[in-house]
């Protein structure tokens, strides 16, 4: 079947392998492929050295992207709907958007930290892959930030802090980027409340 | 775009400590800091740039960002997928017809849904339209930046026209939310092709017509030639992808690469490259893309295959209006979708496209239910604004101007 969108290139699993030679087969908590993308888990301490390591020895060039995501009650039940379950789309299938369509544990942690890279100017084979590292975090935990190996990661890391609370230390400036400097809380987090926030400048003087 | 000597690129650090801001190196008292926008016609947005001036040398700047920031990632997690649709060209609101796409392939990825290969087309052919529409906006304000006015009211002219026709085939002139998930959401209307072939010479006449404005202009040239040069190595580290990319000579353009997506996949698309890597050579680089993006526009309707404009798949795509007059199951689909919307499977998708400024993906985190759990927007003017403190260091404050021209951020797709 041929998907629209661009494709990530042949899963790179050389890329996992050498990963494991290099920093011993605890590295690689576990490799998910979906849909033709290939993500690696990977401990949140190692992070730095292996993306070192991809760049410098596996010619991931660009940072293309950092997400992260907070997985809180994600395998909870939320409203349910007439829409088909883990087994595909069925309308005549009651399910719920949350742990009924997810059989096993998303992760063992609440947030995720998503890193693309990509290879552009080291490729000779026309092949440009790409490559997603992922760690896992808890409250409070913080990773290392990526400015040392990818300077580009600068606004993404500020607006990964800036919207999910996630810290990253070492990060030389890390202060809202998107949200007003004295905003409290971090919209993107799924405890943040919808509706009802106070609007600004309203206080009477 | 022969590569005629090797060129000696000057070499770049990246700032320290932090590789998006500069500070000034000395505490000379007379330094004058100046906040550039939030509302300044030459930030093409509302982007506030402090900087700290040395006479008229930059010697100080950070980029503030977030003025129009609408919290678009999260509205995307309330809505049903299609519902979010219309969402996403409102941020990148010049090269709107990118967004869309951008986000429908990301669901049909998810979805593994196939599109039928007359939409591709009819995607493709939109899409150019968009960097059309986005690069004029670029070359008339970029030029009035330089203290050029009449480029601007050529460009604008030419961008009615294709305004008008994204008007002509779905009523609305910008965000026109045409893209739809498996396809397209209608067809081209009677004579759409007609007048889609009479604007192709229009456009590469106005071209010409504009190369030949700025082309030998000494003034321009004095303006551009020189400044603000980006090296190659120094963009990678920055992230920094499309155009502005290609102007440091990086061929890299994700029409082609991999093979392309979509229908570029059988367009064959070379990207347009320029070795300059200054704000000249990011001008050239889309003037040569608009050429280029011509091309292609004629390269499809030459080749425009026939056949339905959007999948079958009555899970996912509404069934055909006529249908739900005579058809029960037509109906039931219908209010389903409407209601509800579809599911899509759990996980983690990353589906990038090529807008006019570069890799626009969406990064999708589906968990199964038929909103999306987590929608990032990777946009690329969020990230080419980092590089602008250290291509600024030194350079007079009107050439600050011109080099936040050229590297043409859109201050709704920094904000999101």
């Amino acid at each position: 079947m041929q998907v629209n969108s661009p494709t990530w290139g042949e899963p790179d699993n050389g890329a996992g392998d050498r990963l494991g030679d290099e920093f011993g087969a605890g590295v690689i908590i576990r490799r998910v492929e979906h849909r033709g993308e290939l993500t690696l888990d990977i401990p949140v301490d190692r992070l730095l050295d292996v993306c070192g390591f991809l760049r410098d020895h596996e010619g991931y060039d660009l940072l293309s992207d950092v997400t992260a995501v907070d997985y809180l009650g994600y395998q909870g039940e939320v409203a349910g709907y007439w829409g088909g379950g883990s087994d595909g789309r069925d309308i005549n299938h009651y399910s719920h958007s949350g742990k009924a369509a997810v059989p096993e544990a998303a992760g063992p942690k609440r947030f995720a930290v998503s890193t693309t890279l990509c290879k552009v100017m080291t490729v000779t084979d026309g092949n440009h892959r790409r490559l997603r590292i992922r760690v896992w975090l808890d409250d409070n935990e913080s990773i290392s930030t990526l400015i040392s190996v990818y300077p580009s990661a600068d606004f993404h890391e500020r607006e990964a802090f800036d919207l999910m609370g996630i810290t990253f230390e070492g990060h030389p400036n890390l202060r809202r980027i998107l949200m007003p400097d004295d905003w409290g809380g971090h919209p993107q987090r799924k405890d943040y409340p919808i509706g009802g926030e106070p609007v600004q400048f309203s206080d009477e003087v | 775009m022969a590569v005629t000597e090797p060129r000696i690129w000057p070499t770049q650090k990246v700032l320290q400590p932090t590789p998006s801001e500069l500070y000034p190196s000395s505490d000379n008292p007379d330094l004058l800091e100046i906040n550039l926008g939030p509302n300044h016609p030459s930030t093409h947005g509302v982007l506030r740039v402090v900087t700290t001036l040395d006479g008229e040398i930059v010697v100080g700047l950070k980029c503030e960002v977030g003025y129009v920031h609408t919290g678009i990632e999260k509205n995307i997690e309330q809505k049903t997928y299609w519902k979010a649709i219309p969402y996403v060209p409102r941020m990148d609101y010049l090269s709107f017809f990118s967004g869309e796409t951008a986000f429908c392939m990301a669901t049909e990825k998810a979805l593994e849904l196939e599109v039928p290969r007359r939409a591709e087309w009819i995607r493709v052919l939109f899409q150019e339209l968009a960097r059309l529409h986005s690069h004029l906006v670029f070359l008339g304000t970029g030029s009035v930046d330089l203290g050029g006015i009449a480029l601007l009211f050529y460009c604008f002219r030419a961008r009615d026209e294709v305004l008008d026709l994204f008007e002509m085939v779905c009523g609305a002139r910008m965000h026109p939310r045409y893209c739809q998930v498996g396809g397209v959401a209608d067809d081209l209307p009677k004579g759409f092709e007609a007048i889609c072939r009479k604007f192709i010479p229009f456009m590469r006449n106005q071209l010409d017509q504009y190369d030949e404005l700025i082309g030998a202009n000494p003034i321009w040239l004095g303006r551009t030639k020189g400044v603000g040069v980006l090296s190659p190595e120094f963009a990678m580290q920055m992230g920094l992808t499309g155009p502005n990319l290609r102007a440091s000579g990086v061929p890299y353009d994700l029409r082609s690469a991999n093979g392309g997506y979509g229908a570029y996949r059988e367009l064959d698309y070379t990207p347009v490259v320029e070795q300059g890597g200054d704000v000249h050579a990011r001008f050239r680089v889309r003037i040569e893309e608009m050429r280029a993006s011509v091309d292609l526009i004629e390269k499809v309707l030459d080749g425009m295959p026939g056949g339905p404009i959007i999948s079958d798949d009555r899970k996912v795509v509404l069934p055909p209006r006529h249908e739900l007059h005579t058809s029960m199951e037509s109906l039931i689909h219908h209010f389903k979708l409407v209601t509800e919307g579809f599911t899509v499977p759990a996980g983690e998708v990353y589906a990038p496209i090529e807008s006019a400024r570069g890799e626009f993906g969406f990064h999708l985190i589906a968990d199964g239910g038929p909103k999306p759990w987590r929608v990032r927007l990777r946009s690329p003017s969020l990230v080419l604004l980092q590089s602008l403190a250290a291509l600024c260091e030194g350079v007079y404050l009107a050439d600050l101007i011109a080099i936040l021209a050229s590297i043409d951020p859109v201050l709704g797709d920094v904000d999101r």
